[in-house]
């Protein structure tokens, strides 16, 4: 860390941006240059920050965004203006729907020319207003450094989000005096972080009469590393906990209180025990359709104390009878403090007999089935960082793939991005270049941003990517299958023409193909030892689906299963 | 149902687009919107006529909060001043003018435009007192209105900042 008494003097304002990233602890940015941001790349050749250079803009913020959500830091993507900057909006949003802390940085053309449809100019504060926490439009170079100051800030507290600071090239060429401020002033920004005592004091009451209570975890416990906390609260109501997609890993999924998580693909057993409970404590979850099913038969007979820091979060999609704004490792640690210990035998017993009669199951008749696939992967590795693509191959890792520890499972949530699971591997290996992290993909999210294999082979970011290739968009081939009579509208991708283990190899990274399950634990073990990029082709069964599955609109207890 | 909300922002560029905005997107209903600068001028005073259910208004209100450029949010629906102003083209001729002025001498009314066959007047008042107001013109022809929207303030001695 610099001193301020260090770093007086003027400077060009590309000079001073690095600096001020600096100065936020930032060590990696993920990035392509351009025209508009040529000048910040230039003072960046002089800097120790690492710069991955992505093979496409998304796929930069996507990797900021995995790296965020492996670490708990903000991550930094640079683009420059016009098509640079329009291809961030996919992760951006993408981090916005997952509350992720992310800094992106765009050039924009000088601004003599804003507005006057220049080459490469678009206006990416505009596109990108409803889909950052806050963006920024540099008019002034004297604003620059108060702007980044406010952006990290404002990225990474309260309930996080993308910010965008959108910078004309004439202001990056600019000289400005070095002072960078030490303290933000937002007097319109005051997140709330300790919950109100009274609303505390009726939740307890709640808790200590309730005969049937579940904890409901949402990503929001994820982010304020509030884990621990949650599960103490489990135990020592005690209560069973289940989770939301985003809040796997609040509780290990291998403790004896979790049920793992909720919601269309989530277990039966989990699904009834929540819509037998008489309480539901939700712990930073939203109650997105995806999680609740039809809002109003959620829970029917419980009362919901919700905790958020989000205000608007509270009462949006549910009625709510405790509502507690703060923040989850707060809330949860003055919740502590008052809560006794008392045994719900009927409870447990009602519960563990869900739990035994409706397993998790899938058929097993010889064919290489990707549940198998995730389950060995779990076997082998179950330490590893784990990112998912989405639709099926999301759904399949996140009922088998048993999470041990929080920022372990990172996965595209609220926007459902097809194409997010292997950047977001990159951005978590970078940040975590000992571990071993695993993309756990489907062959159409794969293709949709495969060409990062050449940002993996040129950094040395040796992900593994483990593709479930069954020749089909499978979770829309799924839909289309239980609900419009099979009729395969445009979602059947070659499986028979393409090589994936060849287009690894191309890139000059290892390719491997595995059509039979005897061979799935000798491949992985493989794969987990070669010190570089593997891609595993799994060709699994095309017909499998996923189950149990909540029908689109339908109440959780009305989960539907396939006979085994 | 329609609410009368107040908001104090800072007076930047690229506010009022973001709070529009957000009501375009989470498809809230706008039916009035008027912004002037405040007694301290970073900051001004947007005053919103929104139509929703109790539910909606609870959203709109909680997500206008989180704009970081929002500083103060009140819902004035109750117990508040409301007034708006509007500016009023009226065909007048020489038969009919005098007909109009005393019109609008009992709505207080003024005229600020004279010409040979026409008058501007201005009014203020509340809605349903403008609404009035047009509809006594309408028989000698409406040739433009112009409405500022309502602006608001909380009856009593409590301010919002």
């Amino acid at each position: 860390m610099l001193n301020h008494s260090e770093v007086g003097g003027f400077m060009r304002v590309a000079d001073a941006i690095i600096k001020a990233l600096e100065y936020e602890g930032v060590k990696h940015i993920f990035g392509i240059p351009g025209g508009a941001i040529l000048e910040v790349y230039d003072a960046l050749y002089d800097s120790n920050i690492t710069h991955i250079l992505t093979r496409h803009e998304q796929a930069a913020v996507h990797a900021a965004d995995g790296y965020a959500r492996a670490t708990g830091r903000t991550g930094v993507a640079f683009a420059t203006s016009g098509p640079g900057a329009t291809n961030t909006v996919t992760g951006i949003a993408n981090a916005y729907m997952d509350s992720s802390p992310i800094v992106v940085i765009t050039g924009q053309v000088s601004r003599r020319l804003i507005g006057n449809d220049a080459f490469q100019e678009a206006d990416v504060t505009g596109i990108t207003m409803p889909i950052t926490k806050h963006n920024y439009l540099v008019t002034n170079e004297r604003d620059i450094l108060r702007i980044i100051k406010e952006a990290f800030y404002i990225a990474s507290t309260g309930r996080p989000g993308p910010v965008l600071i959108d910078i004309p090239r004439d202001v990056t060429m600019a000289d400005i005096e070095f002072d960078y401020p030490e303290k933000v002033n937002l007097p319109g920004y005051k997140p709330k972080y300790t919950g109100h005592p009274r609303q505390i004091k009726r939740a307890t009451e709640l808790i200590m009469d309730a005969e049937r209570p579940i904890i409901l975890a949402g990503g929001g416990v994820i982010i304020s590393n509030a884990s621990e906390e949650l599960t103490k609260l489990a135990e020592t109501i005690p209560a069973y906990v289940v989770t939301s997609l985003m809040g796997k890993g609040a509780i290990p999924e291998t403790h004896p209180l979790s049920l793992g998580f909720i919601g269309m693909h989530g277990s039966k057993y989990a699904n009834y025990a929540v819509q037998e409970s008489d309480l539901i404590i939700a712990v930073g979850v939203r109650f997105s359709d995806r999680t609740t099913g039809r809002f109003s038969d959620f829970a029917p007979n419980a009362k919901i104390i919700h905790i958020d820091i989000d205000p608007a979060e509270i009462g949006k999609n549910v009625r709510v009878d405790v509502p507690i704004v703060g923040d989850a490792k707060l809330v949860l640690r003055e919740l502590l403090k008052h809560i006794n210990y008392k045994r719900r035998k009927e409870w447990e017993e009602k519960v563990e007999g869900l739990r035994r009669a409706y397993p998790l199951k899938y058929k097993r008749d010889g064919k290489l089935k990707p549940q198998f696939v995730i389950e060995k992967i779990c076997e082998l590795a179950p330490d590893a960082i784990i990112t998912t693509e989405v639709g099926q191959n999301q759904m399949w890792a996140a009922q088998f793939f048993k999470v041990k520890y929080p920022r372990q499972f990172i996965s595209s949530g609220g926007l459902g991005t097809m194409g997010f699971g292997f950047p977001a591997a990159i951005g978590a290996k970078v940040a975590f270049p000992d571990r071993l992290v695993i993309d756990m993909a489907g062959d159409g999210s794969f293709f949709m941003n495969i060409q990062e294999l050449a940002t993996c082979v040129s950094y040395g970011i040796n992900v593994k990517v483990a593709v479930l290739n069954n020749g089909y968009l499978g979770m829309v081939r799924q839909w289309q299958e239980l609900f419009y009579k099979e009729r395969y509208s445009a979602t059947c991708l070659a499986y028979k023409e393409i090589c994936i283990e060849k287009i690894a190899k191309g890139f000059g990274a290892v390719g491997m193909t595995v059509e039979k399950s005897s061979e799935v634990e000798d491949a992985l073990k493989e794969a987990f030892e070669i010190d570089a990029p593997v891609v595993i082709d799994f060709r699994v069964d095309i017909l499998e689906k996923v189950y149990p599955m909540v029908p689109p609109g339908a109440a959780l207890h009305e989960i539907i299963d396939e006979e085994v | 149902m329609r609410r009368t909300i107040a908001a104090l922002v800072e007076n930047k560029p690229g506010v009022l687009a973001r709070v529009a905005g957000l009501f375009r997107r989470r498809g809230f209903n706008i039916e009035s919107l008027a912004v002037g600068v405040t007694e301290r001028d970073d900051i001004s005073r947007m005053t919103i006529v929104v139509s929703g259910d109790d539910k909606t208004i609870e959203q709109v209100i909680k997500q206008l909060n989180k704009l970081i450029e929002v500083l103060k949010v009140s819902d004035l629906s109750e117990n508040s001043v409301e007034r708006e102003l509007a500016l009023i083209k009226v065909t007048a001729t020489p038969q009919t003018r005098g007909e109009i002025i005393e019109i609008a001498n009992i709505f207080r009314g003024r005229i600020v435009d004279v010409a040979r066959d026409s008058l501007i007047i201005e009014i203020t008042g509340d809605e349903d007192k403008i609404n009035a107001f047009i509809n006594l013109m309408r028989q000698y022809g409406i040739k433009e209105v112009s409405r500022t929207g309502k602006i608001a303030m909380q009856r009593g001695s409590k301010s919002m900042e």
